[in-house]
């Protein structure tokens, strides 16, 4: 079954923010010359269930914007997305969380945001405490968090509420080597359960060893799609070749 | 985007929670701050309307405080819900949900406090004499009206202030225009004729209008001004969806 396609799809942003007064809104309107660069191009995707997707390219190349809309929080300019299972995504470190909000309580926040009902939070909320490791501090305010424990209870709540989709942004980058080496294993062990995971990173050894599938973008265009090793090395071959 | 099978209540629960939380949690004072502001304003309007320009009205502050509550739930509801997406960017961006539910827990969450004011007024009422009557039963088809104008207008003008942040402003200044528009501290019976049928097509007027009636005057609010209530409470509901419907599609870009 496929869980996530995209047809086509395009995203232009326009370059007008300099000023926003209402003559020159007015003014662009009329001359219809406003700056704009697609983020991304005649992509097409397609994830069937079961696949580990990992997704690299340089700065700007279009990855978080592709996850962005592959996950529904932003519409494309044009094309098509189809999108079906419960998605848990991490696009940022601590999205979705808020600072004066304890932990627990954004538990229950993201949770029913992903779309849980409160049986189903409260049957989960001490497995998710405890992956996390954060027992003493689940009952202050996020602001007291370090980066890393936020990272530990962001991903803690997406894996244990079991999505058919797993999105991750670079997201692993903060935790400690125990906590990085705890996640893995939990991939892993969501990976034999034939889930689905949709990873972005620029650490190409990180998609690798998660993924068996890369997608490589450059300047808003799917360069190479096929197996992670074949199209890793390429990548890398690609930057070095650059970067000499 | 149709995130599938949401507990929509459980939702609204935790965002208007979130926001009493974020409100009340380092204030002393907390939820009593949101029945200082009544008090104030009937003290210092009372003082004006009897002492300064005297009006020739009977039991001067609880006449204020049927139009005040009203009022008050209608300017603080709209404001925050204004500002809800704004404020919430950071769901926004980052999480996919039926963004209508942002603007809608804000309002529910003025509710509750308009809600207390509420039963405050009423206790008021029967400790000063005014008795109860068969049209109270009037008060909650009312205060339900204007709960739905209130949501149709914080949907409408969250989506424009996504896009237009002077928006705010514009609802701030509207607000105190609307303090004047509305008869707080005077009658609707002082109004000329000919402006009357302004205030009856604005809802919150009409609210206060037919609170009066039901409280002050033991009469049941007549039917054509129930009627226009409805069409523009559910008229700018209708509206309000269509447009944050339209809007919220750029609502990732533009925060």
């Amino acid at each position: 079954m496929t869980l996530i396609e995209l047809q086509n799809v395009g995203k232009r942003y326009f370059l007008h923010r300099k000023r926003q007064l209402l003559a020159e809104r007015v003014a662009s309107r009329i001359r219809r010359g406003r700056v704009s660069f697609w983020a991304l191009r005649n992509v097409d995707l397609r994830i069937d269930a079961g696949e580990t997707v990992g997704i690299i390219g340089a700065n700007g190349a279009g990855k978080s914007t592709l996850l962005s809309i592959a996950v529904g929080v932003s519409a494309p300019t044009e094309g098509i997305v189809i999108q079906r299972g419960r998605v848990a995504a991490l696009l940022e470190l601590g999205s979705g969380f808020h600072p004066d909000l304890t932990g627990r309580e954004n538990i229950h926040l993201n949770a029913a945001l992903l779309g849980y009902t409160r049986a189903m939070v409260l049957k989960r909320i001490d497995p998710i405490i405890d992956f996390a490791g954060i027992a003493d501090f689940i009952d202050e305010p996020l602001r007291t968090y370090s980066s890393g424990m936020m990272a530990r209870l962001g991903f803690s709540v997406a894996i244990h509420l079991d999505p058919d989709i797993l999105v991750l942004d670079e997201v692993l980058a903060v935790g400690d080597q125990d906590f990085q080496r705890k996640c893995m294993e939990r991939i892993s062990e969501f990976r034999r359960q034939g889930k689905t995971l949709l990873f972005v990173s620029h650490s190409a050894q990180t998609v690798e060893s998660l993924c068996r599938r890369a997608v490589w973008l450059e300047m808003g265009r799917v360069r190479r799609d096929g197996p992670a090793a074949e199209v890793i090395a390429e990548y890398t071959r690609g930057v070095s070749a650059v970067s000499v | 985007m149709t995130p599938a099978a949401h507990d929509h209540l459980y939702i609204l629960y935790n965002l208007i929670s979130k926001d009493f939380k974020i409100r009340y949690r380092n204030m002393s004072l907390g939820i009593f701050w949101s029945l200082l502001n009544p008090i104030i304003m009937v003290t210092v309007l009372t003082y004006v309307f009897t002492k300064v320009f005297p009006q020739p009205i009977h039991n001067y502050p609880l006449f204020l405080l049927i139009g005040l509550v009203p009022f008050n739930f209608f300017t603080l509801a709209w404001a925050t819900g204004t500002n809800s997406i704004l404020d919430n960017a950071a769901l926004v961006k980052k999480v996919r949900f039926h963004r209508e539910v942002i603007p809608i827990s804000v309002v529910l969450g003025n509710v509750v406090h308009f809600l207390i004011q509420v039963v405050i007024l009423l206790a008021l009422l029967l400790l000063f004499g005014r008795g109860l009557n068969r049209h109270w039963l009037w008060l909650p088809v009312i205060f339900g009206l204007e709960i739905i104008f209130v949501c149709g207008m914080a949907l409408a003008f969250s989506a424009l202030d996504v896009h237009y942040r002077d928006t705010r402003y514009v609802v701030e200044s509207a607000n105190m225009v609307l303090f004047w528009m509305v008869p707080i501290f005077y009658d609707i019976g002082q109004v000329p004729v000919r402006y009357t049928l302004l205030y009856e097509l604005n809802p919150v007027a009409a609210v206060v209008h037919a609170c009066r009636l039901i409280l002050l005057n033991a009469t049941a609010p007549p039917f054509s001004l129930l009627e226009k209530l409805t069409l523009v409470s559910f008229g700018a509901l209708a509206a309000g969806l269509l447009l944050f419907r339209r809007m919220k599609k750029e609502f990732a870009d533009y925060l």
